[in-house]
């Protein structure tokens, strides 16, 4: 109870005492450029791969004669657009992202950079870690976004080239019974989703106290607790929305 | 002028200062000197703001730290400067992002004045060709110095140094040594040192205090220090075995 009643401090001292505004707006551009720029290239490969391997194992599961084959492209697409996209690629940013931020937060801890900045009379958890919570809630649904389309080019691809589904199967299937709220509920779990990994992670890093050995435990544990938090938060969102 | 008063401070039940009281002049060097683990950098942190003391009060030119408003604290925190052990640069800055830091944070002076400042502080401690690299592409000493050029961008009042010395060769240390001297005298500041190294205690040291074990066990000038009769402190001192056999020699 101690840590979470420490971790909702630590959220509070971000809305403390700010610095200049241009100060946060410099400062969110450079972690849009590393949380969310730097992370589109493990997110195209992993959701690209996660599409296919959902349209082939799908095709495989469904041999009844009364299921039209288009109906593989729609389950391709719900599966990408309600869970996998945002759920996957939040879990792999946790990895990547979490790890990172509590990483560098930690070595600045123990590297006396923090107390830098204190002694400076700079609110250093609202200049360090307000910015990459805000560009973690900012990036992380557009790169869902992406991961839903690459998601269902993916299955589209390995569908249409090992002939599991044709090309016109596979463009009916991702049309049909289409419900345009499952898109404003696929960018609602990226936000929230973002939230939690940033916060639990600058959380762990920036409490951080020792040497290299703790800064990787820190690290382990932000990514740790930020996956366990998002698949929390993720059946409540879906209990709360759906 | 910083005074301290009374500063106790216990972790976990163990007391780590016990009532520490001193006061450090201005415009001198000021060293708090002591074995490891005697409470000299939490004491040092006690006086800068990063931990606050269970008992005590710290006063700037009179202004009690500690027991003041938001905006003074502020104030007092602005006239500050710290070396921290290590240099404390910022990994991701350049070595002239890293001194213009302060300036761009707390001040709001036109780039140019700003460039005026950084540049005139890097030559100061001799580093006006390497304003361009990374923290990880330069020297230990380098480090220090540009450390020193950040605490000083805005013209303290009070200066800090955790271990200047620490992890440097004799040359450099020696440097850092008189290039910190240059500037207390120069500036007028209030200096206080954390250091072990007893060439800085005889070189640069002014008013000295001697911790042992959380207490404070000497303060005096450093002309006196080899003639203490605190058996602690003459421990201290003549650890080393060149001081223990000029001692002899002068018969101390």
């Amino acid at each position: 109870m101690s840590v979470i009643g420490k971790y909702f401090l630590f959220l509070g001292s971000l809305f403390g005492k700010g610095e200049k505004l241009s100060v946060y707006w410099r400062r969110f551009m450079e972690e849009s450029v590393g949380i969310g720029v730097s992370s589109i290239f493990i997110v195209a490969i992993v959701s690209t791969f996660i599409g296919a391997v959902s349209c082939i194992q799908t095709a495989y599961n469904l041999v009844s004669p009364i299921i039209p084959v288009s109906t593989v492209a729609l389950i391709v697409r719900d599966m990408q657009i309600l869970e996998l996209a945002p759920t996957i690629t939040c879990i792999v940013l946790a990895g990547k992202v979490g790890s990172n931020i509590a990483s560098e937060l930690g070595t600045m801890r123990i590297t006396e950079q923090i107390d830098a900045l204190e002694v400076m009379g700079i609110n250093s958890s609202s200049y360090l870690v307000m910015p990459k919570v805000l560009a973690a809630m900012f990036t992380f649904p557009m790169l869902v976004i992406l991961a839903a389309f690459l998601g269902i080019f993916g299955g589209y691809l390995a569908g249409t080239l090992t002939g599991v589904i044709t090309e016109r199967d596979y463009l009916y299937g991702i049309r049909d019974s289409f419900v345009p709220y499952n898109l404003f509920f696929m960018c609602i779990k990226p936000f929230v989703f973002g939230f939690l990994i940033a916060t639990i992670s600058s959380y762990q890093g920036f409490f951080t106290t020792g040497g290299a050995l703790e800064v990787g435990k820190a690290s382990t544990q932000a990514v740790t607790n930020s996956c366990i938090s998002v698949l929390i938060a993720d059946y409540l969102l879906a209990q709360l929305l759906l | 002028m910083i005074e301290i008063k009374d500063i106790n401070k216990a972790f976990n039940g163990k007391a780590v200062l016990k009532g520490v009281s001193s006061i450090f002049k201005e415009g001198e060097i000021n060293l708090i000197i002591g074995g490891s683990g005697t409470g000299k950098s939490v004491l040092l942190k006690c006086m800068i703001g990063l931990i606050k003391p269970d008992q005590g009060n710290v006063l700037y030119n009179g202004r009690d730290f500690y027991n003041s408003d938001k905006d003074t604290k502020q104030a007092i925190r602005r006239e500050m400067g710290v070396l921290f052990q290590g240099g404390a640069l910022f990994d991701s800055q350049t070595v002239e992002q890293n001194v213009r830091f302060p300036l761009d944070m707390l001040t709001d002076i036109s780039p140019a004045e700003k460039k005026e400042r950084v540049d005139f502080c890097l030559q100061r401690v001799g580093l006006e060709t390497s304003g361009k690299r990374m923290p990880s592409e330069i020297s230990g000493g380098m480090k220090k110095r540009v450390g020193i050029a950040r605490a000083i961008v805005m013209n303290p009042k009070y200066l800090f140094c955790d271990e200047p010395n620490s992890g440097l060769d004799p040359l450099t240390s020696v440097k850092i040594d008189e290039l910190i001297k240059e500037i207390t005298e120069e500036y007028k500041i209030t200096t206080v040192i954390i250091t072990h190294d007893m060439n800085s205690v005889m070189e640069i040291g002014q008013n000295v205090i001697f911790l042992y074990q959380g207490d404070k066990l000497w303060e005096g000038i450093n002309s006196d220090i080899t003639k203490t009769t605190v058996p602690e402190l003459n421990e201290f001192i003549f650890a080393n075995k060149l001081l223990r056999d000029a001692a002899k020699e002068n018969n101390c």
